[in-house]
């Protein structure tokens, strides 16, 4: 299989939808398969990797934050990274910085970076393809 | 001729525009392009035999491949043995391997 460059644009904020759910399937897929990954997030999904995402309990149900063991976004986002190390491929993910000064969602986990629109559109040329998952 | 994924995550009882995209796939096989329609999310509700399959088979009669994600089936309780004509189950993977291949991928 030859390894191709593959660009993600994700627009959903966190906790609101399937389709951030199925951007990490797309993208945990890619990995596996052994291309590398570029990821942009703009709008709401600056917020996906946001480090001060907490677990928290659930009084219904009678559990605490362990036992509840609610994931969080940037868990994920941590968990495809070393999908990415495992399978030999290279996981990017950048952040609109407007987008992220708007929110005050500058903390973030390691590995994530900072760039704008013209980054995307760089990593866009230089990728193979590229997939827009877009909110109404 | 181009290849296209057309990727429908829309309820169609809810999103009156999940026809107008069956319509997009419907005009891109007729002009001569191979189309590959996969469904995800609620897009695939109509999947399961329903007032809402017929545009489906439609599309697959007509050359439209007609695809649904298997997880996509299990979350909502789907048999993936028992779909409207025309509609496959398939991996998510089609999606990677489409854009890996060059091909024009839309999500809608």
């Amino acid at each position: 299989m030859d390894k191709k460059t593959l660009t993600f644009v994700l627009m959903d904020a966190p906790y609101e939808n399937s389709r951030t759910t199925t951007a990490f399937r797309l993208i945990d897929a890619a990995l596996r398969k052994g291309h590398d990954v570029k990821v942009f997030a703009y709008e709401g999904a600056v917020a996906l990797p946001f480090a001060r995402q907490a677990q928290h309990p659930n009084a219904v149900h009678g559990r605490d934050a362990a036992q509840e063991d609610h994931p969080n976004p940037k868990e994920w986002i941590a968990a495809l990274q070393q999908a990415a190390a495992a399978a030999g491929s290279k996981l990017e993910w950048m952040n609109c910085g407007l987008c992220v000064d708007e929110r005050g969602v500058g903390e973030v986990i390691a590995g994530v970076g900072r760039g704008s629109p013209v980054d995307l559109w760089k990593w866009s040329e230089a990728s193979d393809n590229t997939l827009v998952i877009a909110t109404r | 001729m181009a290849n296209y994924l057309l990727i429908e995550s829309r309820d169609p009882w809810e999103s009156n525009d999940a026809a107008s995209w069956q319509e997009v796939a419907a005009g891109l096989v007729k002009e001569g392009n191979a189309v590959t329609f996969f469904l995800v999310q609620n897009g695939v509700l109509p999947a399961r035999r329903s007032s809402k399959s017929a545009g489906l088979a439609a599309l697959a009669r007509a050359g439209v491949e007609v695809l649904a994600d298997d997880f996509s089936l299990r979350e909502r309780g789907i048999d993936s043995g028992r779909l409207a004509d025309g509609v496959k189950p398939a991996s998510i993977d089609v999606v990677v391997e489409c854009l890996a291949a060059g091909h024009k991928v839309i999500w809608h």
